[in-house]
């Protein structure tokens, strides 16, 4: 199995703060699903954004789809983010635009002809349960609501590899589960799959997942599968 | 965005009435003010250019009581300088005429002492024709007065070329204030957009993306208030030139605006639109630079 994502020594720092992620050393295995937990504060976010481009890292070599992270140029960071799907914590909806405009974003950038975007944004919506909400603004929306639809964007441009911050921190057990079988159908299809969470009862409803635990801005592998990635993952 | 985003849905990211209005306003005041000083600009220019055709190539001479002959004598040997077009003795009657107004009928008395005045038109300018028609004129007739017109319209020229100037320099202070204007928009749009534009680029936009819903909705706002600031002052120019048509005076009717005047004007929002764009994009891009 490649590796999708590498991580070496990576030390994270804001400002002129302490570190808020310290040698921090893994490798995510292309089409594995990972969950990545800690308790508030621990750093799950700020990996998270080093993950997806949003951080560079203060220190340390970080690969992502076989190349130098760090050190890549800034013309280039756009054709790396729109190979990887977010749903931020925050779900970040752009909040002019209706629910189905917000989904079909990251076709748009990406420069999909318009004839061809409204078929799978009404394909997505449908996969997330919000067929009839598709011309409301995100401000009319529950916050289970806004965060299904923050995961339709992410996942619509089929992305190699989904971040997922927290995605089911504002949704009842049920669709919960139903977001985790979501995601799972995803990671069946290929897409490497990272969930940061702190509900431990998750983790255990998707065979094969690993687990990713970090502990004020360290990471330890309670599974061995980080630093080698099972091949058969 | 790409192509695809000049969709509404892309339209509607920027989305921010209030803003846009108040934009629009703005541009609509600074066209209204800049086609204002362009029309000045082009306006006087042309009446510089109809001095120069129709008075500047003009001299005269006065003769104080000459006789006929010597009058043919000075027309005679005007006519042999190079560079004379045309000489004309301008009749006693006509004379008469131009002064009556001054001198009521007294004007038509015969004993009246009245100059005879001849009229020279020269080719090109006065300069060297205009030395060598004085030193003839001199030879024959020492107490002859004459008169360049370019002499004496030399301060109006000048002033009415100082107008064309002082107009210019307004449309290009205009200009200027237009770009800035456009440049802190686009500046204050990307605060006021931030989260948007923060999203666009985790979702993949490039800079240049982004740029472009500034760039466009810059464009539009500068364009429609443009276009409204330049009808409205067609509408006052076009009322003043009929006012100065009105006054039938020689030096102001020559501040006439011709079709191609009219079509610079016409293209003064395109080009600030184009200004603004480009100041927009300029902004936005470098603000975008100092990002991850």
């Amino acid at each position: 199995m490649a590796t999708i994502v590498q991580f070496e020594n990576v030390g994270l720092r804001y400002g002129t703060g302490p570190e808020t992620l310290s040698d921090v050393s893994f490798s995510l295995g292309a089409g594995s699903f990972y969950f990545l937990t800690g308790a508030s504060g621990a750093g799950k976010t700020s990996l998270l954004k080093l993950l997806y481009l949003a951080q560079r890292p203060t220190r340390g070599m970080i690969r992502l789809f076989g190349e130098d992270a760090v050190t890549l140029p800034r013309a280039r960071l756009p054709g790396f983010r729109r190979r990887i799907g977010v749903v931020f914590q925050d779900f970040r909806l752009v909040p002019h635009l209706s629910a189905a405009d917000n989904v079909a974003l990251p076709l748009r950038v990406s420069g999909v002809p318009e004839s061809d975007v409204e078929a799978p944004v009404r394909e997505m919506l449908a996969w997330v349960g919000l067929s009839d909400r598709a011309h409301a603004r995100p401000a009319t929306l529950s916050g289970g609501e806004q965060q299904r639809i923050a995961i339709a964007r992410a996942v619509i441009g089929r992305p190699e590899m989904l971040v997922a911050d927290e995605p089911t921190g504002n949704v009842d057990p049920a669709m919960a589960e139903r977001l985790l079988h979501l995601f799972d159908s995803l990671n069946r299809l290929g897409t490497t799959v990272v969930v940061a969470t702190h509900d431990l009862q998750l983790i255990n409803r998707i065979a094969g997942a690993h687990m990713m635990r970090i502990e004020q801005g360290r990471l330890s592998d309670p599974t061995g599968s980080l630093r080698f990635p099972p091949r058969d993952a | 965005m790409s192509d695809a985003t000049a969709s509404r849905a892309g339209r509607r990211l920027l989305d921010n009435g209030r803003q846009t209005r108040a934009m629009r306003w703005v541009m609509a005041v600074m066209l209204f003010l800049t086609v204002l000083a362009g029309a000045l600009g082009l306006g006087t220019w042309s009446a510089v250019a109809g001095l120069d055709s129709q008075l500047a190539g003009r001299m005269t001479v006065q003769l104080l009581g000459a006789t006929d002959p010597a009058v043919r004598a000075v027309v005679d040997a005007v006519q042999q300088v190079p560079g004379v077009r045309a000489v004309r003795a301008v009749p006693r009657a006509e004379m008469a005429a131009l002064l009556q107004p001054w001198l009521g009928d007294a004007g038509l008395d015969a004993d009246l002492p009245i100059p005879v005045v001849i009229d020279i038109d020269v080719a090109g300018d006065t300069g060297s024709v205009g030395d060598a028609v004085t030193a003839r004129v001199g030879a024959l007739a020492p107490d002859a007065r004459i008169d360049r017109a370019a002499r004496w319209l030399g301060p109006v020229r000048s002033f009415i070329v100082s107008l064309a100037w002082l107009a210019g320099a307004l449309v290009v202070l205009m200009a200027t204030a237009t770009a800035s204007i456009a440049l802190l928009t686009a500046r204050s749009g990307l605060d006021t957009h931030r989260d948007t534009i923060n999203v666009l680029h985790m979702l993949g936009s490039t800079d240049v993306q982004v740029s472009r819903l500034f760039q466009r909705r810059i464009a539009l706002d500068t364009l429609v208030g443009g276009a409204v600031g330049t009808v409205a002052a067609a509408g006052a120019i076009a009322l003043i030139s009929a006012r100065v048509q009105a006054l039938d005076a020689v030096l102001v009717s020559g501040v006439a605006l011709g079709p191609v005047d009219w079509l610079l004007l016409a293209a003064l929002p395109l080009l600030f639109t184009g200004l603004a764009m480009l100041f927009a994009r300029v902004a936005i891009l470098a603000a975008l630079r100092r990002t991850l």
